[in-house]
Parts: structure tokens; sequence; C-alpha cells
């Protein structure tokens, strides 16, 4: 049986590992390589690796870093942050990644789904989508690292994603992102029944049970947390038992 | 010194096959060459074959096709020598007679059946099978002894169906029941990343290397 994936994500800033807090207030947390050896180590299902504020200054993904945690990685390895064009996404595979992240320009051009998915594969791209609510029931799509509202309806905009071929959605709440309250479930709810591809629940995690949540109520496929284990306040085992014990499938 | 051949054509995990390889080459204790490579005469003196593989069956072997001489090097190495041979991904994919991703497209047609995209019979199985998944043994492969673990990384939309049900040497189970992986004498392909597998991935590369079919 497919497994629930604990996703442990780098955002990386300047080739440093940061999190912020509703995207501001960046604490470090480390050497994004380090940390993905201690991931790999500790049984992580995936890695995540965005560069947080590439749009927002116009710069291009550091391929460096990036190649260096691939090279220590024997596990899965998304990568986004300025990705804009098939030939952007061609030098992060190449660099050693497995999925690239689309997210400001995927709005911009939506047929960069379908020219990634044509060139890589589906498997191989992501839609990032930054959801904020604006109603009960209803989200908006931000771009520029949530700077910027776009005026688009999420269930509209991962419909189109997935259709022009990303193969799967990662959905960050912005209202989430940093609180710790928990991931927005009942937005996931809505994202996961209007995809058929898998989607990966982002912003909110605070404790165990926000992730077991984000899977029972809200049908996430994969769990992406930051913080919590970056700060050791939840080790990987520690999130796997307690979902185990809600029953959920994970990997050993 | 034994060398292996990886072959290059410009797929999108060969970098990662590559550290794999090495890794697992390290662990056995250097007696194995790993060595990336398009060249015709370097593949077809190599004594294994790996081919990795990512994205679209038909670009897949378009890319292969367009480095002159690179198949039949192969076809030298592993059909005539006999020289063990594992594709990865859609690199275990292209043994098919055809894929049928975007219309029809021939394969290497080394074992006879056909890629065709996964079509789950339960709406809960979603495409891309996209995860960690368990496989299991449909017959007795000396490539799958002594795993620490018998889960390992999918990522695909498209699947092997072999036309011999008995080259299947494990399976997976994803909204139905479908190759996880495949072997017919000295040619042995795997639906998953051994590459991206972790342990039990690194162990499957070692065994490889040490295979003697």
């Amino acid at each position: 049986m497919l497994k629930v994936r604990v996703i442990p994500c780098l955002d990386v800033k300047d080739g440093r590992v940061v999190k912020g807090v509703q995207f501001e207030a960046l604490r470090d947390a480390g050497d994004p390589v380090e940390q993905a050896l201690a991931y790999d180590a500790a049984g992580a299902d995936e890695l995540m690796f965005l560069d947080i504020t590439a749009s927002h200054e116009g710069r291009r993904p550091i391929h460096e870093v990036i190649a260096r945690t691939a090279d220590v990685c024997f596990m899965p390895l998304s990568v986004g942050g300025g990705v804009r064009t098939v030939e952007d996404a061609r030098r992060l595979l190449l660099s050693g990644a497995d999925k690239i992240s689309i997210n400001t320009a995927g709005v911009e051009n939506p047929d960069l789904f379908a020219a990634a998915s044509d060139a890589f594969g589906a498997q191989a791209v992501v839609a990032a989508i930054d959801a904020k609510q604006v109603e009960p029931g209803r989200w908006e799509v931000f771009t520029y690292g949530g700077r910027r509202a776009t005026g688009l309806d999420v269930l509209d905009y991962a419909r189109l994603a997935v259709e022009r071929g990303a193969g799967e959605i990662l959905l960050t709440s912005m209202d989430r992102d940093g609180a710790k309250t928990g991931y927005d479930n009942a937005l996931l709810r809505a994202v996961t029944g209007a995809v058929t591809v898998p989607v990966i629940a982002s912003g909110g995690a605070g404790q165990v049970s926000h992730l077991v949540d984000a899977v029972k109520d809200g049908g996430a496929d994969a769990v992406l947390a930051a913080s919590i284990f970056h700060f050791g306040e939840v080790s990987i085992a520690e999130a796997k038992a307690a979902m185990a014990a809600a029953g959920l499938p994970v990997r050993a | 010194m034994q060398t292996t051949a990886l072959i290059d054509y410009g797929s999108g995990n060969l970098r990662s096959a590559e550290k794999a390889l090495r890794k697992a080459a390290e662990a056995l204790g250097g007696a194995h060459e790993i060595i990336v490579t398009a060249d015709p005469e370097t593949v077809a003196a190599a004594d294994r074959v790996v081919l990795p593989g990512v994205g679209a069956f038909a670009a897949c072997m378009t890319a292969l096709g367009e480095r002159a001489g690179l198949v039949a090097a192969m076809e030298e190495a592993v059909r005539t020598r006999g020289a063990p041979f594992l594709g990865i991904c859609v690199g275990m994919q292209l043994l098919a007679t055809r894929g049928l991703e975007f219309g029809e497209t021939p394969g290497l047609g080394w074992i006879s059946g056909d890629v065709k995209r996964l079509q789950p019979t339960q709406s809960a199985a979603k495409v891309p099978h996209m995860g960690w998944n368990d496989i299991r043994p449909e017959t007795i492969s000396d490539l799958f002894q002594h795993m620490p673990s018998p889960q390992f990384y999918f990522t695909h939309s498209f699947a092997f169906y072999p036309e011999d049900p008995a080259v299947m040497t494990a399976s997976v189970e994803h909204g139905g029941r479908f190759a996880a992986a495949v072997e017919r004498g000295n040619i042995a392909g795997v639906q998953f990343h051994p590459e991206k597998s972790q342990a039990s991935g690194l162990a499957l590369i070692g065994r490889f290397l040490e295979w003697k079919p």
C-alpha cells in the first residue's frame, strides 16, 4: 500500500536554510547540505528544497547548492523557487532534482506546466500554490512569495495546472504558515476533491496530531513541515509513529 | 576490476543513478568501476549495463536512438555477450515491445509487452503513482535477496505490462497490481527508483553489481 509521505522542507535564502513566520521574520536554521544529510539518515521520505526569495529578487536558483544537496540525498528531492522556463527546470533536474516545483511562473503562464510535463513527464512537475482564504470556503492564489494577489480561485487554478500537466500539487496555506495551529484541512479537502493527482499539505504544522489530521480530515497524500523538524521539536520517527498509531500507512 | 556502463543519453536521473552506483560499489570494496558513457565501444565492452530513464517513453527512446551506435552496442553487450542489464523506471519500460504513451512507439523489444497508462480501478489511487510502496515477490530473484525493506520509491504514470507474466519478479499494488520488477535471463528492470530508495535501493544496486545470472 502506498505510504503517506513525510517531507521536511528546506526554505533556503542565500544558501542557508531559513523558515519564515508568515513569510517574514526569518530565522536561520542551518546549512542545507547538513540538513539534507540529517534528514536522509532520519528516514525522511522526500525532501523539498525551496529558494523562497527567488522570484521576488529576480534571481535564479543556486544550482551549486542544489547539486551538493542532491549528491548526499538518496531520497527524492523536489526543488522550487524561481523556475520560470523549461530550461530552468532542466538545469535543476540535471543538478540532481527529481521534481521541479512551479509557483509564480505557472500562474503567469500555465503553458509552462505543459511544456515541462512534455519534456520531463508529469511526475517531475509540481504546481506550488500559495493559498489565502478570502471568505469561508473560498481561497485565492498568491504569487511572488505571498506578496501579490492574483484574483484566481485556488480550485480553478489547481484544476487548470493539472489539466496542463502538473503531476502533483504543493498546497500552502498562507493563513496557517508559521502559525503552528494545524494545516487548513478545509482547503485541503477542497483541493483533494478537485484534482486526481497527489496533494502535499503545507503550512501550519505545530505538532504530530496536525500531520495526522491533514491526512484523515484533509485527504492529503503527503505532509510537509519545516520548523517543527528543523528546531528538533518533532523527529521524523516521532511523526511516523504518531501517524502509524492513527492507522495511517507510513514507511518503516 | 569489473566495469559497469551507466548509459548517458540525457536522462534526468543520470546524476542520482551515478551517485547511488558509486556508493553501492564503494560498499562492495572497490572492485567495480562505474563509467558514465554514451560511447558505443565502451558500452559494447562493459561487464554490466545500467539504463536510467525518467519522463516520456517516446522522448527517451528518441534520445537513445540519436546516440549513433548506442543501441547496437547495448545489444552487443547484453544480448550477444550476456552482460547483466538493469533498466530503471523508463529505462525498464524501454525493454518493452512498444510504448503507448503519446501514440505508439517501438521499444527495444528485449522483453515482450506494452507500456500503458495506469488506470486505477479505485478512485482513491491517484496517478502519478508517487511515493513509497511495498513490493511483493512473484518469483525468486537473486536481485531481491536480503533486502533491508520491501519498500521502494515509485514515481510514474505508466507501467510495463509484460506478455509473459512469468517475467514479473515483483509486483506492486496501486489501484490494481502491476510489475515492480521484471527479469529474463541476464536482463532485469525495476519500475521504482533504487537510486532514491535509501538503504533498500542501495542494497538492490549492490545485488545487481554482484549478480551472476
